[in-house]
């Protein structure tokens, strides 16, 4: 099966100021393969497939297309070499057509003008050849996150690319779409094309590739193939010592109850129902968690439960008290919740905040960081050294940035805060999402810790791994209401798959058709 | 399409309507109303086009800039340093044959602007400054360079004239207000179409929007992204120079200290009302100078009911109204102001 290598890297190292990026990696990859590149974030993945799409320079080694050492000096000439990549962030402009953006640098004219026509129709027969379908004249802003990632593809494809690097592809698509994603890469594969995916998810790799590199702290450590790896085994290669990857968990002992919600109904920002009909209960010492399909009123009803968006009709009650249109720190403060955003670049951090000041953003105004009207400076970045150290958040110092931690530390950074005083209710929206396995593991025993002493945990993931995890009890969401609960112990994933497509258990008969 | 909307229909709506009332004015009874003739007369249109001229360019040279994402609020100063070099270029080559003096001054006028839109560059992409701080660095420098140098014994002899455009200019009305003007005012008319055309379809213009969207991804795609904001800020002073020129040596003749009058910032008002579109832009530099043309008209009708400070105030009371954005949402280039790094030290 081993033709000549399309692309071959030989002892790469990238060295930023301060940090060694990559330690002489060296990979090959051949025409009709998919090739994985796992690492937990920050080991150096991103930085090698720059250093190959040509956006970074390597500070030694040199890299081989179809056998022919190759300088890259700008993307222009990855491009050139069949190379085509498509980005973690999309690199689209939103306010651009679809059309607009896949010609954008490798234009095709027409008496000197753009020939969006001709474009369009080469956009069309890609899309038919490959199963991504898409409508050329729409503007990138309008489509959903999924549909843009083919666009991604498609502007690849444009170039003819031979060699795909899709880093991180499935980090921000759901379990369904991530199939759809699947297939398109199987149907590149049969077609010749040879793929480098980048991702930290264990299952996928296992599913997907061909081979399996594993990238840790710059350097290579190890090479396999999916039939002699298993989970535990690529999990213990990238952390570098063993992981569990099932939580350790004893029997819930659930207390009183925390949260009740009664009849809760909500719009959308697009002025729909996106909530009717809600009844949920949290008790003291247990987790329960939602499960659904993205898009099923699970960002809402986070909003409804935090005060972030209004509630229509129905009761919340936190901890005995009536907290119906409550704000959110009227919520947070007599309710004693804490809350983990899903989006936290949104939501959970100030980007250019010091690691020390978004470790106080929910209680800057209060003593011992505030007195009067000044900040107290030292209590603060007390606080922030006992925090990033109790918490594990790896950073240079707490003055640094927040922004420029990885995804990983930045999350535990924003737990650290929420868990930083006292609480009864913790809610949990995608804690782990795009995150490293090390991160993950550390957050999960947080959230189960914080369990155990008896608090109320919600938590809400797409990640059907995750909720089976962790939870005790389980609620499934499907078109803003709640269409199932079961008990974790007595459930299968075969059972919440058909409740999150809107199948109910009991009686079999199809709710509605999918949406 | 995206690029041609609501604020700029709104916009080319109003220049045709304006059109079509002085055609009623002009060839119709309603002629007989003397506030009539006031507002929509074609001596009111003559005035709204040369006021307008000025504003098209300058709301141009802040398009050019602005869509590849470099904010250009020099550009008063940009006008003023070129009206000055036109003025000093004319001023000594009067001895030349009128046209080629006039000529020749203009292309200075539009090096001298070219030059302004490279320093701006350089500041703001080189060395990284606010762009903000570096456009108010150009107008002040300009302003203080053009007053030292100001020779007040110099004289140009001899400005742009109007050019009849035959059998177009026979048309009654639309005839002489738009074809019977001089060479720059045609100029500018046209550069309306042609920046509309070179943003919208052409390469240069997909990359320039790209770049001021969302440089990373022009990046990623092979396209240097500070060499596009290079151009386009030289190419946006170049186009500032030309309203200057057109002050100097189609308007009114002579240099004056500071006599762009804050043409730069109403001209950047247009470019926002216009939603960063040439046609609106055009439309939205209209109505500034119509404004401007009432001042006129009712000075000459000698109206005095309405006390003259407040038709003075107009231009800018409807310069803030529109900036404010009372008349409809418009959206900036989603990168601007901000500049660009390769990661990784390319």
């Amino acid at each position: 099966m081993m033709s000549n290598p399309v692309l071959e890297v030989q002892e790469i190292c990238k060295i930023f100021p301060g940090v060694v990026a990559n330690q002489d990696v060296s990979l090959s990859l051949h025409s009709g393969e998919i090739l994985a590149l796992l690492g937990e974030n920050g080991a150096g993945k991103s930085t090698l497939m720059n250093i190959i799409y040509g956006l970074y320079q390597p500070s030694s080694g040199e890299i081989l297309v179809r056998g022919k050492s190759s300088k890259m000096r700008s993307p222009r000439d990855a491009i050139g070499l069949g190379i085509g990549m498509v980005h973690q962030h999309f690199q689209l402009v939103p306010v651009m057509t679809v059309v607009e953006n896949v010609m954008l640098g490798s234009e095709m004219l027409r008496h000197g003008f753009l020939d969006r026509e001709q474009v369009s129709q080469r956009i069309l027969d890609l899309s038919r050849d490959y199963q991504l379908e898409v409508e050329p004249s729409t503007l990138v802003e309008d489509l959903p996150v999924g549909i843009r990632q083919r666009v991604e593809i498609l502007k690849a494809l444009y170039r003819d690319a031979e060699i795909l690097i899709l880093d991180e592809p499935t980090a921000v698509l759901t379990p369904q779409e991530i199939e759809g994603l699947f297939e398109v890469m199987d149907l590149l594969r049969r077609q010749g094309k040879s793929i480098i995916f980048i991702t930290h998810k264990l299952k996928e790799v296992l599913r997907i590739a061909d081979r399996i590199a594993v990238l840790r702290q710059g350097k290579l450590v190890g090479e396999v193939t999916p039939s002699e790896a298993s989970e535990p085994r690529l999990a213990a290669m990238m952390v570098g010592r063993e992981v569990m990857l099932q939580v350790d968990k004893k029997e819930a002992e659930p207390g009183d109850s925390i949260l009740e919600v009664k009849g809760l109904e909500a719009r959308n920002d697009l002025d729909e129902i996106c909530l009717s009909e809600v009844d949920l209960k949290v008790n003291a010492g247990e987790i329960v968690g939602v499960a659904g399909v993205q898009g099923n009123g699970q960002t809402e009803l986070v909003e409804v439960l935090t005060g972030l968006r209004p509630l229509k009709n129905g009761i919340l009650r936190i901890g005995g008290h009536d907290l119906s249109g409550a704000t959110p720190r009227e919520i947070t403060d007599r309710g004693k919740i804490c809350h983990v955003p899903e989006d936290r670049h949104s939501y959970g951090m100030v980007d250019n905040y010091s690691v020390a000041d978004n470790l106080v953003l929910n209680s800057y105004y209060r003593s011992p960081f505030a007195k009067g009207m000044t900040i107290q400076r030292e209590s603060i970045d007390t606080n922030a050294e006992t925090l990033v150290k109790k918490f594990d958040v790896r950073t240079p110092s707490v003055q640094t940035p927040g922004a420029s931690l990885s995804g990983g530390n930045q999350q535990k950074m924003v737990i650290a805060r929420e868990l930083s005083r006292p609480i009864q209710l913790m809610i949990a929206a995608q804690p782990t999402r795009g995150i490293d396995v090390g991160s993950i593991e550390f957050i999960h025993q947080q959230i189960v810790a914080k369990r155990d002493e008896g608090i109320a945990v919600l938590l809400i993931s797409s990640e059907l791994d995750e909720i089976m995890a962790l939870s005790d009890r389980i609620v499934v969401m499907y078109r803003g209401s709640i269409i199932g609960e079961v008990l974790n112990k007595e459930t299968t994933r075969q059972e919440l798959g058909l409740l999150m497509a809107g199948v109910k258990s009991d009686s079999e008969n199809i709710q509605h058709s999918a949406p | 399409m995206s690029f041609w909307s609501r604020t700029a229909r709104v916009a080319v709506s109003l220049v045709v309507l304006m059109l079509l009332m002085a055609i009623l004015v002009e060839l119709t009874p309603l002629g007989e109303n003397k506030w009539m003739r006031v507002f929509f007369g074609v001596s009111a249109l003559n005035f709204t086009l040369r006021a307008a001229i000025p504003l098209v360019l300058g709301a141009l040279s802040g398009i050019l800039c602005e869509r590849s994402g470099i904010i250009n609020i020099g550009i008063e100063g940009m006008m003023l340093a070129g009206a000055f070099a036109g003025f000093v270029a004319k001023s000594s080559t009067n001895d030349w044959p009128l046209y080629l003096s006039l000529v020749f001054s203009v292309i200075v006028s539009l090096g001298v602007g070219g030059l302004m839109g490279l320093l701006h560059g350089m500041l703001s992409i080189r060395f990284r400054m606010d762009q903000i701080i570096s456009g108010s660095v150009i107008i002040i420098l300009a302003a203080g360079l053009t007053s030292y140098l100001f020779d007040r014994d110099a004289i140009a002899d001899g400005k742009f004239t109007p050019i009849p455009i035959p059998l177009l200019s026979e048309i009654p009305v639309i005839g002489p207000v738009l074809f019977n003007n001089p060479p720059i005012t045609y100029l500018a008319l046209l550069l309306v179409l042609v920046v509309h055309i070179a943003i919208f379809y052409t390469r240069w213009g997909l990359r320039t929007r790209a770049v001021g969207e969302h440089p990373r991804a022009a990046d990623t795609e092979g396209i240097n992204v500070n060499l596009m904001r290079y151009l386009n800020t030289m190419l946006g002073g170049m186009l500032a120079g030309l309203a200057g020129a057109y002050l100097v040596l189609e308007a009114v003749g002579q240099f004056q200290e500071g006599m762009t009058a804050g043409r730069g910032f109403i001209s950047l008002a247009a470019m926002i009302f216009g939603n960063w579109t040439p046609f609106g832009a055009l439309g939205a530099a209209t109505l500034f100078g119509y404004t401007q043309a009432l001042q006129n008209e009712f000075l000459l009708a000698g109206v005095t009911t309405i006390p003259r400070q407040f038709v003075s105030m107009l231009p800018y009371v409807v310069t803030i109204i529109a900036v404010s954005g009372l008349v409809g949402r418009v959206r900036a280039p989603a990168a601007i102001g901000r500049p660009y790094d390769t990661e990784g030290g390319r």
